[in-house]
This record gives C-alpha cells, structure tokens and sequence, in this order.
C-alpha cells in the first residue's frame, strides 16, 4: 500500500478544516478544541484546530492520499514542520474576505517553501462572502508575481471547487515532473 | 466584488501598488475608523487589533487605468482657487474673490481654470503643476495614516467638473515611501537581511521610474546571488539605510524578495534528494482520476 500526503495550510479561520470536510471520505480525524467562551476568538469560530486535522481519499486498494491540516494559530507552528514532511504539494487557504489575514498568509507561504520546494497552489477561499476579494486582487496583495502559481477561487465548503483546488495541484506536480 | 479593508491591515502604499499593478479605473474612499468596540483577529491567531467601521469620508481618490487621476481630503480644500493660492499662484484676496464669483455663477473647476489663463492670470502650466502639487501632498498624508477603513469602487469616475491630472503612481509610491517617517517598522517589512533581490518579472516596469543616485547604487548590485546585507556592505550603507531603499524598490513592485541562489540550489538539491522517494506520474494520474471521480 502506497500513501501519499498534501497539506492544507493557512491563517486562523481561512477554511482548512472545511476544506478536508468537503472530500475527505472519512469523516476527519480533528484535533479542534473548544475556544473558551467569551473570548474574542470565540466570536469568529467555535472551534480551532491545535495539532491537524486529517481527511483520507482511497484511489484504489494500492494507493491512499491523506490531506493533513495545520492548526492555523501561530502558538501551534512547532507541528508545521513535521506535517510538511514528504508532502506531495501544499494547498494555502486565504479568507478572501478577511485582509486582515493576508500578511500571516504570506508568510506562511513563504515558511512552506522553505520546508520544501514541492507544488503548491493558493485557494482563495470564501468567494461567496460578500466582501471577498476577487483572486486577482489578492495575487497583488499576496505579492505572488510568479504567473505559473495558480490562485484559485474557492468555496471550502463546496466539493467542486475543492475538487478543482486539489486537481489543479496535481497538474502542478505533473507540470513539476515534466520539467525535471 | 468588493475591495475593502483598513489601513491597519492594508497600507496605502500597498493600496497604490495594487491598483497600480491591475491597472484600475474607479474611486477609493478613505472614512473615519468608528470603533464598535470589537477586535479583529489576524492571521495568526492571536493578534488583536480593534474592529473599526467605516464612518465620516475623510479622503477619495480617482483612478484611470492605474494611474491616479485626482484626489481630495477632508482637511485639503479642494478648490481650484485654493490649490493656487497654496501654489502661491495667487494671493489669499484673489483666491477669495474668486471662490465668491465661481460659487455665484456655478462654475466649476474647468471652467474656473479656462478663465483664468484667458486672463493671463496664470498658465495651463502652472495650473497643472498646482494641481499635481496638491495630488501628491494628498498621496503622501494619507501615507501616514495607520488603521482608517477604506473601500475601492471599481468604475467610478473622478467628480464632474474637476481637472484630472493623470500622476504614475510607481514614483508616487516610491517617493512616498521615501517620506513615511522611521516609525514605519522598516525591520518588520525587511526582517531577514540575508534574503536576496532579483528585478520583477515584468522589464518595463523600470521604464519612466525616477530613481535616486543611492536606489540605483542598490539596483547596480541586484542579482539574485547577492544578500540585502552584501549589497549594504558594498554600498556602504546601514542596516536601516539599505531596508529603507529595499522597501520602496518592493512595494512599487520593481524587485522581489527571494532566498539567495546558494541556499536556493541546496534546496533544489535536498529537494532532487527527496524526489528519488516520491510518487512517479502514474501515480499522480491515478490521484487526478480519482478527484474527478468524486461528487
């Protein structure tokens, strides 16, 4: 039996979680803690991922892909590292309606690439919020001037556009083979 | 789609650049921050800062194309007798009669500057530069503000009646930063000196660009084999010297920050290392069939 691993990385609240919910044939294995009540987190999200979560797809009875998401608060990074571990390619979800995010989203790309040079792509998530920013916009404010990295647009919690985030990396690690 | 946000989160110099980058035409409106009391979370998790809600306009901006096309700002009168008077183009009497006689006979800007080169009493020239003038001086306050709302309305046009003097914004930007005083955290935005600099993908971007005879010491020295800290010590600058220079090349979108190409090429190669181990395409094919599958 062959796996295989990507990871789902990104801010506080940009949709990992939802994301591996949306394909994940197994209901996903989290590892989310209850934010205490009355905090000011706890206005934004119930819940927040401490040291991954974990969604499964089996292609065939040799061949297993797992989806791994990072905890998305900065006091949990210490598992970045070890979840980047012979990943396939990386996924970095952005709230597109949350700027406030952008700046951490960035350097989380930023601390991915340097874990591994291996694929990845940028889902803009939450394109159906009304204050979303369109994906062309946030290539600039992500700074991403590289053409060849795909930013997508995503609704986490819509199967087909994660279909759709997940495929276009696999076409990225192809277009990665090709090249070598 | 909306393009909002606040200064706290969003600078304008990356506003600019990025209105400059996609080359948009339409209206930015900077509003007083009116605090509601909450905080907004940033990307990290932890990091608080207050929620702020759009209140009184404070600032509006135009845009053609990317290029900035006319501004005004609460506290700037934006008359054109007043731009003048501050030019020094004309005195404080000239310039009141004047805003009188327009206000009473409903003229507007473009009708107020056709009369007063008939006149003889200034010039297309100078009209133009007072306005360019007062554009910048607009541009580089709102530099400074740190945290106000702001939203961007795509297709707007300037207001009718104004004079639009189209300004690129790259040397805006440029000269902007230049001006934003040392409480700009420079070690914030160029934290790690020991990244390396290679020019934008696009080769015109250089193209019109006024450059100081310190910025273009710097971009003699940009390769991507070079350090920010090398190109310092060459360039005999200081740390903050250099991050200040470094800054303005990045946000007007003239360089980019990358790994310099000696850790770059060992990564490339633990990378090769790796891959020996990794999936071959059947592999990944199988994956992609498998996803399309999926409903």
């Amino acid at each position: 039996m062959q796996t295989v691993k990507m990871v789902i990385t990104g801010p506080f609240s940009s949709g990992k979680t939802e994301f591996i919910k949306s394909i994940s044939e197994i209901d996903v294995v989290s590892t989310e803690r209850q934010i205490a009540e009355g905090t000011l987190e706890a206005k934004e999200k119930e819940a927040t991922t401490v040291a991954m979560d974990f969604g499964r797809i089996t292609v065939d009875n040799d061949l297993v892909l797992y989806l791994f998401g990072t905890p998305g608060q900065r006091r949990f990074d210490f598992m970045w590292e070890i979840l980047a571990e012979g990943m396939l390619g990386f996924v970095v979800m952005v709230d597109s309606s949350k700027p406030e995010t952008f700046k951490e989203a960035r350097s989380i790309l930023d601390t991915f690439r340097a874990y591994a040079p291996t694929p990845y792509v940028v889902a803009a998530n939450k394109q159906d919020h009304p204050d979303a920013w369109k994906p062309d916009d946030l290539r600039i404010a992500l700074r991403i001037e590289d053409e060849n990295v795909k930013l997508l647009p995503c609704i986490a919690t819509d199967i087909e556009y994660v279909r759709e985030v997940l495929l276009e990396l696999l076409y990225s690690i192809l277009e990665e083979m090709d090249n070598k | 789609m909306a393009l909002k946000g606040n200064l706290a989160v969003f600078t304008t110099t990356q506003l600019l650049n990025l209105i400059n980058l996609s080359k948009r035409t339409g209206s930015l409106a900077v509003y007083e921050g009116v605090e509601t009391g909450e905080k907004l979370t940033l990307g990290d998790g932890q990091t608080k800062i207050d929620k702020l809600i759009p209140g009184k306009k404070l600032a509006a901006l135009s845009f053609r194309e990317g290029k900035l096309v006319y501004a005004e700002m609460e506290n700037k009168d934006s008359h054109l007798a007043s731009i003048l008077q501050r030019a020094g183009k004309l005195n404080e009497e000239q310039s009141r009669l004047i805003r009188e006689r327009t206000q009473s006979l409903n003229m507007n800007d473009k009708g107020l500057a056709l009369s007063l080169i008939n006149a003889n009493y200034v010039t297309r020239a100078d009209i133009v530069q007072s306005i360019k003038k007062h554009t910048v001086s607009i541009v580089f306050d709102l530099m400074t503000w740190k945290r106000e709302p702001f939203e961007f309305t795509e297709g707007q046009e300037a207001p009718n009646g104004r004079i639009l003097v189209p300004l690129d914004l790259k040397n805006l930007i440029i000269e902007g930063t230049r001006i934003i005083n040392e409480q700009v955290k420079l070690e914030e935005e160029i934290p790690n000196l020991d990244l390396a600099l290679r020019f934008a993908e696009d080769p015109s971007s250089f193209k019109d660009v006024k450059l100081g005879a310190n910025e273009w010491r710097v971009v003699g020295f940009i390769n991507p084999k070079n350090s920010i800290r090398q190109i310092a010590k060459a360039c005999n600058m200081t740390d903050t010297e250099i991050r200040r220079i470094v800054y303005a090349l990045e946000r007007a979108g003239l360089v980019q920050l990358v790994k310099p190409q000696s850790q770059e090429a060992r990564r490339r190669s633990d990378w090769r290392q790796m891959q020996r181990n990794a999936p071959d395409r059947d592999v990944v094919n199988r994956l992609i069939n498998k996803i399309k599958s999926m409903k």
